[in-house]
């Protein structure tokens, strides 16, 4: 158990810049979670972390311990890797027991620490076989297996789940989830799943383009997306973006269909372009709002997803309790207080300033 | 595999003829005709042969010249195969890293495989003669009596290091597609649970190769048996003396040179059968246990 400090990381492969400078303090104990769509260096971030990546600035500081620059032996890490990457020539126990050995543990020592982890996630009867002859979820458990015994300062999980069926998938995450609080090791999870990162964290980091866009408690980032980007990547349907102009002395937003919206306070300048940002859950179906012409409903039993379009031709996504929703005519209302309001140009939450 | 199904015979027995027929002519015939004339007894001149059943094989067996070849053999290709190996592995090993010019090094490296057994003597003639090659003479200048002609000892190391040397590039394509296969996480796997690099290739790379090294231990055996005539015969052609006659350069002594082309065959088929026992246990071996 041990804090984990991350100082302004940087990363670049020749010309290629992955990581611009990401900071982050991890409490003992906390499970973060570092979502954000391919390509955005979480994994990165996370072999940095490990050691298995050398970093073009910055520092990794694990229970307050500089270790920028050591081997990944010498930081006390474990980690579950999306393939498992279990030794396919050693028998589960063997692959258990291989970090124990290495460190010189006796064997009765192993022989406990390797058993206690069996039981802890129910592979007891595995340890004699050989990891072509399990399945993918009993390979998940001898790699999470193989990370408790050695009773790591830090857990590092690089989208260990993403192999699995839908079902076990779900399973496994629950089960992740009470193993790392009750063991209590401080954590890195790894995910491009929004639903995985709002279910696992304890907070959020979310990467967009080797930023930490925001870092946040899930329901934080939910509530209160720091950029339209977190607000889109986060939510399912996504969130919709409508265009506008401010007015009346930055107390109204206008949009473009004519719609005038009262704003919480002044968010900013006359004539400033922003972002009007409402999830579909907070889209309720009457009159005086936005008229769009339902073109898709999917239901989902106690409620359906309707796809629309605006007058202008702009896509708008409402999710309604109810079943009975018909295509066609529809008038939506935004209610004020579920409304975001982003700037235009920078993308950034505008918050009201009196 | 996907199965294709012909409607008729005459199809398939025509699609495998040329195989067949290549098989027939160059293998079945002159085996055939050596497993028949190892049980006959032929005049020097070939006017009259009679047969004599296994009198050439219990011949052969119990003469201590032959066997004196055999335990030389042994000696040879586990050397050759030890070395051929050895130094593979430890190429392959190290062109599996990034480096600069990777690509340049590897291609190098696979070039020996395409000169001719008799071509990668003289080469190794012109480095190791006594007189004319340039590490012969420096050796003799540094005070080392080095004369592959005239020292047993020598003349077989040498052969051992020629062949091996034209064996190396085929072992390294293979380690190197063998050390390629092994996914990435497993070894970084293995870093993170504090196996630092000379331990995680014994305990990790090494076990992974080893169906690679062991399939290639049974080529190189057959190699170092039965491909290493025209090294032996440019470079010492068996001499001095019978220091480096091995039991493929015996069978062309027999044959071509005494002329006992009855004990010359004995001595090619127990080869043969040499060989197909090796093959034996290979596939019996790589059926059972490659598969990880």
């Amino acid at each position: 158990m041990a804090t984990l400090a991350l100082r302004d990381i940087t990363k670049s492969f020749g010309a290629t810049h992955v990581l611009h400078g990401v900071s982050l303090d991890v409490a003992e104990g906390e499970m973060i979670v570092i979502v954000g769509a391919s390509g955005c260096g979480k994994s990165t971030l996370l072999r940095i972390v490990a050691g298995l990546e050398t970093e073009t600035s910055g520092a990794v500081v694990i229970g307050g311990q500089d270790v920028t620059g050591l081997e990944p032996a010498d930081r006390d890490v474990a980690m579950v890797f999306q393939n498992y990457a279990l030794y396919p020539h050693m028998s589960v126990f063997g692959n258990m027991a291989y970090g124990l050995k290495i460190r010189g543990l006796p064997k009765p020592e192993i022989e406990r620490r390797v058993g206690e982890a069996a039981r802890l996630l129910g592979i007891e009867a595995l340890l004699e076989r050989r990891p072509r002859q399990l399945s993918g979820g009993q390979r998940q458990r001898v790699a999470m297996g193989r990370a408790i015994v050695r009773e790591p300062k830090l857990f590092l999980f690089d989208e260990p789940l993403s192999n699995l069926d839908a079902k076990l998938r779900v399973q496994m995450r629950a089960e992740i989830r009470r193993l790392q609080k009750r063991l209590g090791v401080t954590s890195l999870f790894v995910t491009h799943d929004q639903v995985e990162a709002m279910t696992l964290g304890d907070r959020l980091v979310v990467m967009h383009q080797g930023h930490a866009a925001q870092i946040a408690t899930p329901m934080e980032i939910w509530a209160k997306p720091a950029d339209t980007y977190v607000a889109g990547f986060i939510g399912s349907p996504a969130m919709n973006f409508i265009p506008a102009t401010l007015g009346h002395g930055g107390h109204v937003a206008t949009l473009a269909g004519g719609l005038a919206l009262p704003m919480p306070g002044r968010m900013g300048t006359d004539g400033q372009g922003v972002t009007i940002g409402i999830r579909p859950e907070h889209l309720r179906p009457g009159m005086g709002g936005l008229e769009a012409v339902v073109e898709l409903v999917e239901p989902l039993g106690s409620e359906a997803v309707l796809h629309a379009r605006l007058a202008d031709g702009s896509p708008l996504t409402a999710r309604l309790p109810g079943i009975l929703h018909g295509e066609g005519r529809l008038g939506l209302v935004l209610p004020l207080e579920s409304l975001h309001i982003f700037d235009a140009a920078s993308g950034r939450r505008l918050e009201s300033a009196g | 595999m996907r199965k294709v199904h012909f409607k008729g015979v005459a199809l398939p027995y025509l699609l495998l003829l040329p195989q067949l027929v290549i098989t027939g002519l160059f293998f079945f015939w002159p085996a055939g005709q050596a497993v028949w004339q190892s049980f006959l007894r032929e005049d020097a001149f070939g006017l009259s042969s009679e047969f004599i059943g296994f009198e050439n094989f219990a011949d052969v067996l119990s003469d201590p010249s032959w066997l004196e070849a055999a335990g030389r053999t042994l000696v040879f290709s586990a050397s050759v195969a030890a070395l051929a190996l050895g130094a593979a592995l430890f190429l392959a090993v190290q062109a599996d890293k990034q480096i600069r010019g990777a690509d340049t090094y590897k291609t190098l490296l696979i070039w020996p495989y395409a000169v001719a057994p008799a071509l990668a003597a003289v080469l190794w003639l012109f480095m190791f003669h006594p007189n004319i090659g340039i590490f012969g003479r420096m050796l003799n200048a540094a005070g080392i009596a080095w004369d592959y002609k005239l020292d047993g000892d020598q003349a077989m190391l040498l052969i051992i290091l020629a062949s091996a040397w034209k064996q190396v590039s085929y072992n390294f394509i293979f380690f190197l597609a063998g050390l390629q296969s092994i996914p990435k996480s497993v070894l970084e796997a293995a870093a993170i649970d504090g196996a630092r690099p000379l331990r995680r290739f014994w305990t990790v790379t090494f076990p992974l190769l080893s169906p690679t090294a062991f399939f290639l231990l049974v080529v190189n055996l057959v190699y170092a048996f039965f491909d290493t005539f025209g090294v032996i015969h440019s470079l010492t052609q068996g001499g001095p003396g019978k220091s480096t006659e091995t039991l493929i350069y015996r069978v062309y002594t027999d044959g071509v040179m005494n002329l006992n082309l009855g004990s010359s065959a004995a001595q090619s088929v127990i080869l043969m059968i040499l060989v197909i026992g090796l093959t034996i246990v290979q596939f019996r071996y790589v059926e059972r246990k490659v598969h990880y």
